[in-house]
């Protein structure tokens, strides 16, 4: 057994930030199952959003302005109260990241550039040319490293325990030895990421299974809104690796197989810069009524970066042409981007409030795995490194208030019960002749896509519900090539596929039964929003029977009525 | 260009916890397609075929750094790499050298991490922190480029003649890492933070073979690091003699 007064699990930017503000002050252990610098933040490349008013631009722009184009991105599903903590506290920690270090691109006059991205009044999106999440992930691990905080890489979480409403800690398997260790904490901390991988076109990384997400529901804690699920309007086809939004940001086209800059028909006055949710949907239609171009890999529409200029391609978004190079051979220099979209980021996750705490006592999740709600319906670009710092940021300050009294370490019988179960797991995975794991992945990451992607419907929902009760069954049958604990990476997916399959399932529910079109959860047979009904958070708790019951919360309005969303 | 529909892939595996049956080649047919990686390859062999094959991977997009290996000879990232850019239809796979073995393609990187930490790589400051960003000129900040693209996949670690014979070399990452914080107008660091790797097995260890630039997926240039930080050690020996130095300053 393993004891830490705190115990985070995710070396992302959420819990290298949580890390840092407890370290020194806590016995603090930091799990991830990857080296932190390998984390899905590293892929972030746009940019983090921040009134600082640098740009020329942006001189009138203020916090309240970010917190505005929040919640109206969001389609009124954000906390209020949550959005505008956040968009105060962005200026601070843009400003701390710099004084720790992060090397962001400059204006001429010394100060932090800042460049337009969707859905927003001002170009406000701090930048280091199209590597953002990059540099703040290196900054944050050397801040780690400066102050020594504790960290145990390539561990995999594969149990939380809860028991009695009281979190204990988790069950970890050491991935290099193999070897399962109870870790018990005080308090837990989840910055896990999102469940990208659930869905077979996604950007994100093949680490971003949800299994923090999945892990947290199964122990006991409610889920929110996980119906809404962005899809990125600008993915490469093929890899479906993401081409920022920053390539809009500076100017960027969209053009279907006419040679038609197709946003003047949609969204006039926002053109390419309107929200994700919104540009996304155009995309799809165009490419679902012919006006999409033919390739092997797939249908798709051009991004065209060509009138920017060579200087200003390879200076502002210099890895989004590496990327083109190594993995389509097309260079944005010279031709247009094919691009399509796909899944991007999850909206929803473990509820949470503002100050990162779930309803289980020493529960806390921050960043992309839980919901607070900032982001509502839609996110906006940038949003997501900012809230990843900011609720990384609070979280450590929430957990050091609520340890200040010391508190108790809980007691370690849980864990070790807990152990056991997943001792047995692991034998059952091991027993030969047992169906491949991947196989079930393939064909959830395929239904998710083809039924509850960009545009849903009651019918193809209802069905995908249906596959996914028959991948849960098959999955009981599932196993692995070797008894072999250490280095046997088919194991990990098998022990994560369990959370996705729940992941899934909450996804699927969730979007079935919301009966209206908010932010990126579109239903062609309920095509407006429905503010008198569906103004409201939807939470599932696994039931008794395994399936998720949905019950709702509500919504925290401030300052800002719900109004017609219009770009 | 694709050679054939099926090629052969032979894959060095090893088991650290089983060493008595030695390294040994695995072959593998697998069906290619244009585009195909080698990540992509090792995943459905995974999936597939064999499931205790051994190797890192996250990003799937040559940003996050973790599947640096030796294909065909060459030390590169398998995510970027497509099978259809060599010259034959047999593609050999071997684990990053300089770094022991834990298991196939999955090597341990203590040693790297350990270097890397032991530059102190964060930028260091006395002066007061201003209530907003350190200034930065847009010529500063691009002094530091080349160096800031590093992901620590250590494909220039595993490339480097020196650390083969001398493993308590510094290596390239780390004074990579290191020239990227001295050469930012921000940092602070005394100059004899410097001293230490001021011998035969920090800076001047370097034999300037550049084989670490040749294998860098990210166009960083270590070598630039290297000799960067020796005029800068030389520079800091003569102004110590003047009596002057950032120390006392």
């Amino acid at each position: 057994m393993l004891d830490h007064d705190i115990l985070i699990v995710g070396g992302g930017l959420t819990g290298l930030r949580a890390a840092v503000g407890l370290c020194g002050r806590f016995n603090v252990g930091l799990i991830s199952k990857v080296y932190p610098v390998r984390s899905h933040s590293i892929a972030a490349q746009g940019g983090i959003n921040a009134a600082l008013t640098n740009n020329p631009d942006s001189r009138d722009d203020s916090w309240e302005k970010h917190t505005f184009d929040t919640i109206k991105g969001s389609d009124y599903l954000a906390d209020q109260d949550a959005v505008e903590i956040m968009c105060k506290e962005a200026i601070k920690i843009v400003y701390e990241m710099e004084h720790w270090g992060c090397p962001f691109s400059r204006f001429p006059d010394g100060t932090i550039a800042q460049r337009p991205f969707g859905g927003a009044g001002y170009p406000r999106t701090c930048y280091s040319s199209d590597i953002t999440g990059h540099v703040l992930l290196n900054t944050l691990y050397e801040r780690a490293v400066a102050k020594g905080v504790k960290i145990y890489p390539e561990w995999f979480v594969t149990a939380l325990c809860i028991e009695e409403g009281r979190c204990h800690g988790v069950v970890a398997l050491d991935i290099r030895t193999g070897e399962l260790i109870p870790v018990r904490a005080k308090a837990t901390f989840f910055g896990t990421g999102g469940y990208g991988r659930v869905y077979q076109h996604s950007t994100n990384a093949l680490i971003n299974t949800g299994s923090g997400i999945g892990m947290a529901y199964k122990a006991g804690a409610p889920l929110k809104d996980m119906e809404f699920v962005q899809f990125h309007p600008t993915c490469l086809i093929g890899t479906n690796i993401l081409m920022t939004e920053a390539c809009r940001g500076e100017g960027g086209y969209l053009f279907n197989n006419q040679g038609e800059r197709f946003m003047q028909r949609y969204v006039p006055t926002a053109m390419e810069l309107a929200p994700r949710d919104i540009v996304s949907r155009c995309i799809q239609t165009e490419i679902n009524e012919g006006r999409g171009f033919e390739h092997p890999l797939g249908k798709y529409i051009q991004l065209d970066l060509r009138h920017l200029g060579s200087e200003k391609i390879i200076e502002r978004l210099p890895g989004i042409r590496n990327i083109c190079i190594d993995f389509i051979g097309i260079d944005p220099i010279i031709e247009p981007i094919p691009i399509m979209p796909c899944q991007h980021y999850s909206m929803g996750g473990i509820d949470v409030n503002e100050r990162c705490a779930s309803d289980i006592r020493g529960f806390y999740a921050g960043g992309e795995c839980s919901c607070v709600s900032v982001h509502g319906g839609n996110r906006l670009g940038g949003n997501s490194l900012l809230e990843t710092i900011v609720f990384g940021k609070l979280a450590a300050q929430a957990i050091a208030e609520d340890l200040a009294g010391g508190g108790a370490l809980p007691d370690e019988k849980p864990l070790l019960n807990l152990k056991d179960e997943v001792e047995q797991k692991l034998r059952r995975l091991a027993i030969p002749g047992r169906g491949k794991p991947y196989r079930i992945q393939a064909e959830l990451g395929a239904v998710l896509d083809e039924k509850v992607g960009i545009f849903r419907i009651r019918g193809e929902m209802e069905q995908a519900l249906q596959k996914i009760a028959e991948l849960k069954e098959e999955y009981r049958n599932v196993g692995v090539s070797s008894t072999a604990r250490y280095m046997n990476f088919e194991l990990i997916n098998a022990l994560e596929l369990e959370y996705m399959l729940e992941v899934a399932h909450t996804i699927t529910l969730g979007a079935l039964l919301r009966e209206e079109s908010r932010g990126a959860h579109f239903r062609t047979d309920f095509k407006t929003r429905n503010d008198g009904d569906w103004l409201k958070h939807t939470i599932a708790r696994m039931g008794s029977d395994g399936g998720p019951v949905i019950s709702f919360k509500k919504v925290v309005i401030t300052r800002y009525q719900p109004m017609e969303r219009k770009y | 260009m694709i050679k054939a529909n099926a090629y052969t892939f032979k894959i060095l595996r090893y088991d650290a916890k089983e060493p008595g049956s030695g390294p040994c080649f695995a072959t593998y047919r697998i069906k290619v397609i244009p585009g195909l990686t080698i990540l992509a390859v090792l995943i459905r062999i995974r999936d597939e075929i064999d499931g205790t094959l051994a190797f890192r991977c996250s990003c799937r997009s040559a940003v996050c750094g973790s599947c640096a290996m030796v294909i065909n000879g060459k030390i590169d990232l398998a995510c970027r790499t497509q099978v259809a850019i060599f010259d034959t239809d047999t593609i050999i796979l071997e684990p990053l050298p300089n770094f022991e073995v834990i298991r196939d393609l999955v090597v341990d990187m203590t040693p790297f991490w350990n270097m890397y930490e032991k530059v102190q790589p964060y930028l260091i400051r006395n002066s007061p922190t201003p209530e907003k960003e350190i200034p930065q000129s847009e010529e500063e900040r691009k002094r530091i480029d080349q160096y800031v693209n590093c992901m620590l996949c250590a494909c220039c670690y595993g490339a480097c003649p020196v650390l083969a014979r001398e493993p308590d070399y510094i290596g390239p990452a780390a004074a990579a890492k290191l020239e990227r914080f001295v050469l930012d107008s921000r940092d602070e660091r005394p100059a004899g933070t410097l001293d230490v790797f001021n011998d035969e097995k920090g800076v001047w260890a370097c034999d300037t073979l550049f084989r670490c630039i040749d294998a860098c997926p990210k166009d960083v240039r270590p070598t630039d690091g290297i000799v960067g930080l020796r005029k800068a050690m030389v520079k800091n020996r003569f102004q110590k003699k003047l009596g002057k130095t950032k120390d006392e300053a």
